[in-house]
């Protein structure tokens, strides 16, 4: 199991440096001249010339590489061109948002997605199984920016039970959590399914049910601990995507996540804030993945010994 | 107490709905004694893994029984609630099935996996603890180390080891009944002497009754008390062991007989069963195997027979005996193959030195290479024109890398292999190419050997194309004519390979090997997925081409009567390297290397009469990452001596056709011995 940890851990460091590295050289990515781009062209050359040095841009390439290394090591991101506060504080400021946003998400789709799931496979073929995927048809299809207002036009404006938007307490959790959830929910049940229906064919569940086990042993210690690892897979990519703030549904409900203020800083061309999002962006789903794949050898034990 | 354990009435399972259900069980009848052997007797889709699976009602989701009654020692199991049905189900009775691979979770250890099935059946007052019971089923099941053991695996067990584990957790429940549906059928022939056996202990410890399923007569007749055959979902014939191997009654009981290869029928065709078994999808009017009887009469194919009952617990479903005389034996019918006492071995056509297919294994973060399978590892062998020569051994022994390093399907890392006096391992792939037409190649699964999205037709073409033979017209009507060389109708070309048999499917592939006119085909177990009537069809096939045009064969196979039948020479192979080769009587009746010897007696016989000795071989094959240092066998040899330990004994030449590698046998030492533990290139 140790090995197993250091080199999931190594490898993940490895493409974090190399996220790193894409972060910084993006803003030489910019066709143009990037300071222009950011102050526009009206800018005086004296601006542009300070900008220039306050970025380091007049530097050698290696050395401006090495810099921004440096600075990273110290968690600083650079300066907002906006608000002149430290990127690092403003992600900060917003991270918790997304964090909790994106937690909620996932136990709304968790908690749907897996009795749906369970429901479908056992029942396949059944009025259950269409039910469910009929359901899961409709959280696919229905976009976050239709569903968003919905829901705030039924529970905010019509029963008057949640705030209509902003951050404030669990009330105002609640619509965007279901809105992003049942996205989530639908392509979750879907996998589930899809997944119990191949390992309910195995010889090992004939094995298990000959044992004399009831239905409900069956299907927790047998079926769904080997239908996990498919499921997880999506649930990683699916939680990487919510962490890197769910830009859409931040916006409809003015959630003050990463995924807004990524919005706001494009609009007002605040490239250190942009560089930092996406950076934070990137590195949520390397952690996330590599996670998903410790939980991956958790569960399998193949994975885990190894050859061996 | 009642004598009779199991009584089934009249049971009938159908599968699918709809209009035209299959009817896979069509009224069986039979009684199981307590503490007998009981074998169900049948090919493959005859209904008898769905009569098992109906007396413990597990059946698929799409199987349902429509009628009948089964009753264990008294109680009706059809009539009971789920949930009183789950205490027979792995508790008086216990079931174990083909696939020890598949049949157990991988994410759990096997400890859990029979823990699990003591906690449902032990009594309330130990069901809290059940560590004490699993050590003690482990260890009747004769896994050493059952302490470190509980706490593996299913992937860190052996195929063996997993079937002692599943006959384990059958055991949790203290069965009256066991029933096995083919339980050795996946497992190497040692590894099914094993179970074999310590199934038979169990049996005669705990006088359990088993219901063996098997296709595999020579296992029926290794272990079973009484044998019914099923054809068609029904019972035509149920006998005591002895009557059954004595004089089987039925037609069709006696055809399978008939088809089984064997030595003594080496100069003979083999006596085939014709056609298919029918669909069960309809009305049968006559008797199911009218149509491929010889016996046939008018009333056979107008009027069903009834069952004749043929003294206590005996009788047999043929309208031969309906009359209750008995009836004279029909004589077997031998038909002399024309060409194949005389077909003697011409020049060498192929030869291989030495020959090296080692795999990287790979590790870490950095995937360096850590050490080397060593699938082959120094294979000398030569094979005349218009000869058979057999590789034989267990799985994972590396006789299929062979077939495919001789062909170059993979390089091989060292060693020579000469085709009509070519060296193939330096040529470019380019030149290969145009050489691939002298050597082809036939897999075990034909199904998934060829591509189902093509035409049958375009299947066979493929080659000719690619090696630009003829014209189209030209390779059209080849296509024709090897299709009715295999004995296929022409019209087949337009068809999909899932429309097939399996028979016939390896009867395409077959046609696909012939179409280049090559002068070697590899047979890598060409027979092992097929019913033994099948299996027959096939063989006859291969000989009668071989005859035709000189082919000569490489023939891979663990099937050791097949061998006897079909070889002119063979090689015994053990963990990467040949360990005795000659001519087939001399290996097959005289083996001189211990594991030779060992592997022979394993092989079940239909024979009644020879009491054969099984050698028995402790443990399993090593991996070949990490053979043993010195004689690769010496770990489960009988006979090892302190050198087997240290050195690899080299080839030793006996006679003119013979080499040995024992320092048991005592000949001429072979000029060309190989190089003990040579490093990889």
């Amino acid at each position: 199991m140790a090995s197993f940890l250091i080199a999931r851990l190594a490898s993940a460091l490895v493409v974090i440096f190399g996220v790193v590295c894409t972060v910084f050289l993006l803003i030489h990515l910019v066709p143009g001249d990037p300071v222009e781009l950011m102050l526009g062209e009206s800018a005086q050359p004296a601006d542009r010339a300070a900008l220039r040095e306050a970025l380091g841009l007049d530097r050698p390439l290696p050395v401006q590489l090495g810099v921004y290394l440096e600075r990273l090591a110290h968690l600083d991101l650079g300066q907002s061109l906006h608000s002149q506060r430290p990127v690092a504080e403003v992600l900060a400021a917003r991270l918790p948002a997304t964090a909790e946003l994106a937690v909620a998400a996932l136990l709304v789709a968790i908690v749907t997605a897996l009795p749906l799931g369970v429901l479908a496979a056992t029942h396949h073929n059944g009025a259950w199984d269409t039910g469910a995927m009929g359901f899961s048809l409709l959280g696919v299809s229905i976009p976050n920016f239709w569903m968003g207002p919905l829901l705030i036009l039924v529970f905010s404006i019509g029963l008057g039970w949640t705030p209509v938007s902003g951050r404030s307490g669990l009330a105002s959790l609640i619509l965007p959590a279901l809105t992003l959830g049942t996205a989530l929910a639908a392509i979750l049940a879907r996998m589930v399914r899809s997944s119990l229906l191949e390992v309910l064919n195995e010889d090992y569940i004939r094995t298990a049910r000959a044992k004399g086990l009831s239905p409900a042993a069956v299907m927790w210690r047998h079926a769904l601990r080997n239908a996990w690892l498919p499921v997880i897979t999506v649930l990683g990519l699916q939680l990487g995507a919510l962490l890197g703030g769910a830009v859409v549904t931040e916006t409809v409900f003015s959630w003050p996540g990463v995924g807004s203020l990524m919005i706001e800083a494009i609009q007002k061309r605040d490239y250190p804030v942009v560089q930092g999002c996406v950076l934070v962006i990137a590195v949520a789903y390397v952690v996330v993945n590599t996670l998903t794949d410790l939980v991956y050898g958790w569960i399998d034990p193949r994975i885990r010994l190894g050859d061996a | 107490m009642s004598d009779i354990l199991l009584r089934i009435e009249n049971l009938k399972t159908w599968i699918g709905s709809g209009p035209r259900p299959v009817r896979a069980v069509d009224g069986v009848d039979l009684e199981i004694r307590r503490g007998e052997t009981f074998a169900l007797l049948g090919e493959s889709g005859c209904g008898k893994s769905m009569t098992a699976l109906s007396i413990m009602r597990l059946l698929p989701p799409a199987g349902r029984i429509v009628e009948g009654h089964v009753e264990l020692d008294g109680v009706p199991l059809l009539d009971l609630p789920e949930v009183a049905m789950r205490q027979e189900r792995g508790g008086r009775m216990g079931m174990i099935f083909q696939e020890p691979m598949t049949s157990l979770n991988p994410v759990l250890t096997i400890g859990q996996q029979i823990a699990e099935a003591v906690r449902v059946h032990e009594d309330p007052a130990r069901r809290r603890t059940p560590e004490q019971r699993v050590l003690e089923l482990l260890e009747a099941v004769g896994i050493p180390d059952p302490k470190r053991r509980v706490r593996e695996y299913p992937h860190q067990l052996s195929g063996g080891m997993k079937q002692r584990v599943m006959i384990a957790i059958a055991l949790a429940g203290r069965p009256e009944l066991l029933i096995a549906d083919e339980p050795t059928t996946a497992l190497d022939v040692t590894i099914q002497a094993q179970v074999l056996d310590l199934m038979r202990d169990l049996q005669r410890e705990r006088g359990m009754a088993i219901l063996l399923i098997t296709h595999d007569l020579g296992v029926v007749s290794e272990t079973a008390d009484r044998v019914a055959v099923m054809y068609a979902g029904q019972i035509v014939e149920i006998a005591p062991a002895d009557t059954f191997f004595g004089a089987a009654r039925h037609p069709y009981s006696r055809k399978l007989f008939e088809s089984l290869p064997r030595a003594e029928r080496r100069s003979a065709r083999l006596n085939v069963i014709e056609g298919n078994v029918p669909p069960l999808d309809r009305d049968f009017t006559g008797c199911r195997f009218a149509d491929r009887c010889d016996l046939a009469e008018p009333r056979c194919h107008e009027v069903s027979p009834e069952w004749t009952v043929l003294g206590e617990g005996e009788g047999v479903r043929c309208h031969l005996y309906a009359g209750g005389a008995g009836v004279t034996l029909f004589p077997r019918a031998a038909v002399e193959h024309p060409d194949r006492a005389v077909s003697q071995g011409g020049e060498t056509l192929l030869e291989t030195e030495q020959l090296k297919v080692h795999f990287p294994i790979h590790k870490g973060v950095f995937r360096r290479v850590v050490g080397h399978v060593r699938a082959v590892d120094g294979v000398s062998l030569a094979i005349p024109t218009g000869r058979t020569v057999a590789l034989v051994g267990e799985s994972g022994c590396g006789k299929t890398t062979v077939g495919k390093g001789i062909l170059q399907l993979i390089r091989p890392t060292a060693g020579q292999v000469r085709f009509d006096g070519e060296e193939l391992t330096r040529l470019t792939q380019r030149e290969l190419r145009r050489r691939r037409r002298n050597m082809q190649i036939i897999f075990q699964d034909p199904m998934s050997s060829m591509n189902p999205r093509m035409l049958v037709g375009n299947i066979v073409e493929e080659g000719m194309q690619a090696q630009r033979m003829g014209d189209r017209a030209w390779r059209r009507r080849r296509v024709t004519e090897l299709l009715e060389h295999v004995g296929i109708p022409a019209e087949a070309r337009n068809r999909y390979p899932h429309e097939f048999s399996g028979g016939q499917r390896q009867r395409i592939c077959v046609a696909r090997a012939l179409a280049l006119e090559p002068k070697l085909i590899v047979c890598d177990e060409p027979t092992s997925a097929l019913d033994v009537s099948v299996q027959a069809q096939i063989l006859n096939l291969l000989q009668d081409l071989q005859a035709e045009f000189g082919l000569s064969y490489l023939f891979i196979t663990h099937d050791i009567s097949v061998v006897s039948y079909l070889a002119h020479e063979v090689a015994v192979m053990y963990l990467g390297r040949i360990v005795e080769r000659g001519t087939v009587q001399e290996v097959l009746e005289d083996p001189l290397h211990p594991y030779t010897q060992a592997l022979l007696s394993a092989v079940p016989t239909v024979d009644k009469g020879s009491k054969r000795k099984v050698i028995h071989l402790e443990g399993d094959m090593p991996s070949p990452a990490n053979p043993p240092a010195g004689c690769h066998f010496h770990p489960r040899c009988p006979v090892a001596m302190e050198t087997c330990r240290t050195a690899y004994p080299p080839e030793r030449r006996i006679g003119g056709s013979r080499v040995v590698s024992c320092f048991r046998v005592t000949g001429e030492t072979g000029s060309e011995s190989g190089p003990a533990g040579s490093a990889p290139r």
